[in-house]
């Protein structure tokens, strides 16, 4: 045991002596490990969210194609779909975009004829008369009104129409609601200009989830012209969409950690002349091959422990207590309305462990395997290079 | 002395790194036992607003709801096409609209 702490002192006096060149090592793969794991904690914490609770999306959605695209579905296609067996309730929905000129936000407006309640993320109450809405926060805050506020929308006939703010959504719901606005069904075909026997599409109930592929290809075929979209198919896009090794972060990333796997292997595998020498000169006083590979792995885990867990660190730390600050540029995009990511810290061991082998290991590898070679030539012959 | 502490100094590093990584998980635990309440109201959010996709990217219709998007609109024009918005490089093209076997069935 004495034997190992004095050199694992060597090691950090040899560390040391190069201190400038092995602290930039550090850093740069800490800011690399720090990289990978603030994507795999963002993707994996907003994957986890997202399908918890697009659980409880509607079973079916139906949609009317027409010429290719998404077009307003008649009500009476319900009646149609009320006929197929396992078949529970059956909603219209009525919903569309709004382009927001005085703020250019997209807003997704909902319209609703039934009374919602018991909604614990709300502040205020749903709207339960014409002319009244419930708002998202980012909505809010871009057009700086709130409960007892008023909010104006112009019409499909360029009329304005005012609404008074009966709800704010809470912060905590903004993934799902910052840009809503809830508002009642007539009023958004008035707004719309709907014909009143259309909706947007129908969300349709089915008792028995394993049924839900037959009922979709059911539909399909009484109604050809629809588009039955199952729960599952929301979930695998979402699946899909979390999925970490797609996206420009890593991408954007990938360049980096070639770069940094090229930098740690140069240095790693080719031996500076001073570092053969010091083998040769460890050698020549007495130290066995085994003390010099031990020397090297210590080396390889100082180096690379140290910056894994300072890296885990910091992305745990940008992720979960910063929102991801650093990444929001690049998940923004071009929306007006982004809602702040207050992320729930689901962490994944399995991922945790992934990264860490798959950087500890080859890093202290190809540390090794040069010294190695150094350590079983002649001393004399290496340390005259 | 200080030479001869080192490696006590690189094992206490290591060692209270450790500790505040095995602390910041207790603290995930903890956090989504807090917020399990607000995952609860959430499912209530989205069984009664019948909501089916996020609020993240509301700057195109099929960044905003992409499980609800027209199969060709991820690229908004045709399958190939190049997307224009920064976050559909975010966004995977959907499975369906990847296997020809999935586009037959609709």
């Amino acid at each position: 045991m004495e034997k190992h702490k004095k050199i694992l002192e060597y090691t950090l006096s040899s560390l040391l002596r190069r201190k400038y060149k092995n602290l930039a090592i550090i850093t740069v793969f800490s800011f690399i490990v720090a990289a990978l794991y603030s994507i795999l904690f963002l993707t994996h914490s907003l994957k986890k969210e997202v399908l918890t609770v697009l659980k409880e999306a509607p079973e079916l959605i139906v949609q009317k194609v027409s010429g290719g695209r998404h077009d307003l579905i008649p009500t009476d296609y319900m009646k149609r779909i009320q006929e197929i067996y396992g078949v529970g309730r059956i909603i219209p929905r009525y919903w569309g975009y709004y382009y927001d000129a005085i703020t250019d936000g997209n807003y997704t407006l909902i319209g609703f004829d039934k009374d919602i309640q018991g909604l614990k993320l709300l502040n205020g109450r749903m709207p339960s008369n014409r002319k009244e809405c419930a708002i998202g926060k980012g909505v809010s805050d871009v057009r700086f009104t709130g409960i007892d506020g008023e909010i104006f929308l112009i019409d499909s006939k360029g009329k304005v129409l005012t609404f008074h703010v009966v709800g704010v959504f809470a912060s905590e719901s903004a993934i799902l609601t910052n840009d809503l606005i809830v508002i009642n069904k007539d009023d958004i075909l008035e707004l719309f200009g709907m014909p009143s026997d259309r909706a947007t599409d129908i969300a349709v109930e089915v008792y028995n989830e394993l049924e839900i592929p037959f009922v979709a290809s059911k539909i399909r075929e009484i109604l050809p012209d629809t588009r039955p979209i199952m729960k599952g198919e929301i979930i695998r896009t979402y699946e899909t969409l979390f999925n970490w090794r797609s996206g420009v972060i890593f991408t954007m990333f990938l360049g980096a950690l070639l770069a940094f796997c090229i930098l740690a292997w140069d240095k790693a595998t080719g031996l500076s002349a001073e570092e053969r020498q010091e083998i040769g000169i460890l050698k020549a006083i007495g130290w066995e091959t085994g003390d010099v590979l031990e020397l090297k792995f210590w080396e390889g885990i100082v180096i690379s422990f140290t910056s894994i867990l300072t890296g885990m660190i910091m992305a745990y730390i940008h992720i979960f207590f910063l929102g991801a600050s650093l990444f929001a540029p690049v998940l923004k995009g071009w929306s007006v309305l982004f809602p702040p990511f207050r992320l729930i810290p689901y962490v994944d061991i399995y991922q945790v462990f992934v990264v860490l082998f798959l950087t500890v290991i080859p890093y202290v590898a190809s540390t090794i395997i040069p010294s190695w070679k150094a350590a079983i030539t002649d001393p004399d012959t290496v340390m005259r290079g | 002395m200080f030479n001869k502490m080192k490696y006590k100094i690189f094992i206490g590093l290591i060692l209270s790194e450790t500790l505040l990584i095995l602390a910041l998980y207790v603290f995930s635990q903890m956090s989504i036992e807090r917020r399990s309440i607000e995952i609860t109201a959430k499912k209530i959010l989205v069984r009664e607003l019948m909501l089916t996709d996020l609020s993240i990217w509301t700057e195109a219709r099929y960044t905003r709801h992409p499980s609800q998007a027209d199969l060709f609109t991820p690229f908004q024009d045709f399958p190939s096409s190049v997307e224009h918005f920064p976050a559909g490089s975010i966004i995977a093209p959907p499975e369906n609209i990847k296997t020809w076997k999935s586009i037959k069935r609709y």
